[in-house]
């Protein structure tokens, strides 16, 4: 099978993914429904991405869980993204280097 | 601060340098699976996803159908389906028909994510967004293929954190000041642990877990706790 074929098929599938939608949905929606569900989707789409991925996202369960609550303590606290990713980033480091 | 091209590139760099470290850890991935350096950076930069391309590396390496392929895609990255229903409600004026075909292409996790912690969005503030991500992911994706290991195994694995990192700085000042925003995020973190640990449950794949849970813990709030109209 040529490799281009897999690379059409797969670039192909996830653009359509997220381009039919974006071209589609043009008007503002009304239906509150709908756009209190779309206010709360991003919070829990990223949410689950993060739980409980981010414990395993380093070289081990401890600098992952380390780096989550230094990043958790940041963020609230409104840090900003670079300095709440970097630092949890540099957490989980020194845990590793220490463990 | 001004919703444009230069504040989207500042919005963008936190993006990309998470990028350089997990499209690193994909470079290196794709090419010890047997897939060119090449290939690799074409990958990349056509499809810039993290999850759906490393599915995909196996299959293509073991010679998979196109079928099982366009699956695979489908269900891990259905996810942006939502994401770019919701992203279109925050699209201002400036926006055109061809500026969506073009912003479609850059929709990922995080630029989601990062848009959506606007009111509304223009059309420059979008591309700036998007350009440094795209150009962190190719280039950390092409640093990974060709290079392997510039840069020791801790700092590595100590740098896979950044892009949760972001997420965590997202999410957790809005569930402080918005009650209803907490709750969500609490039922969402619960489905996902029941989701990946319980039995049964957890042989779903990880891109059908990601949309089920995101389904219906954002289906209970906003049937729980609509929001007021001004908010949307």
């Amino acid at each position: 099978m040529s490799f281009y074929i897999y690379l059409l098929a797969m670039a192909g599938v996830t653009y359509l993914i997220r381009m039919l939608p974006l071209v589609l949905v043009k008007n503002k929606i009304e239906n509150k429904f709908i756009l209190s569900f779309l206010h709360y989707i991003p919070y829990s789409v990223l949410t689950v991405m993060t739980i409980p991925a981010v414990f395993s996202s380093t070289g081990n369960i401890y600098s992952g869980l380390i780096g989550f609550i230094v990043a958790l303590c940041l963020a609230y606290n409104k840090k900003g993204l670079l300095l709440t990713s970097v630092l949890a980033s540099i957490a989980a480091l020194i845990t590793e280097l220490i463990i | 601060m001004k919703n444009n091209f230069t504040r989207g590139i500042t919005d963008g760099i936190p993006i990309a340098l998470g990028y350089l470290s997990v499209s690193f850890a994909f470079g290196i991935f794709a090419v010890s699976s047997g897939i060119s350096p090449l290939h690799t950076l074409l990958i990349s930069m056509t499809n810039l996803t993290s999850a759906g391309q490393l599915a995909a590396v196996p299959i293509i390496a073991s010679g998979g159908t196109v079928l099982e392929l366009i699956l695979s895609q489908l269900v891990i990255n259905l996810r942006y389906a939502l994401m770019s229903v919701s992203l279109s409600q925050k699209l201002d004026k400036t926006i055109s028909l061809l500026d969506r075909f073009l912003i479609a292409f850059g929709n990922t996790d995080e630029v989601f994510a990062v848009a959506s912690s606007y009111k509304s969005v223009s059309r420059n503030y979008m591309f700036g967004l998007i350009l440094a991500p795209y150009i962190g992911w190719s280039f950390g994706t092409l640093l990974g293929a060709l290079a392997g290991n510039i840069l020791p195994a801790v700092l590595i694995s100590a740098l896979g954190i950044m892009i949760y990192g972001m997420f965590i700085a997202i999410v957790v000042p809005v569930a402080r000041e918005e009650k209803p925003v907490l709750w969500c995020v609490i039922i969402s973190a619960v489905l996902s642990l029941s989701f990946n640990f319980l039995p049964i449950l957890k042989e779903i794949p990880s891109g059908f877990i990601i949309i089920i849970c995101a389904l219906i813990a954002s289906a209970v709030m906003a049937a729980v706790s609509p929001i007021k109209e001004e908010t949307a």
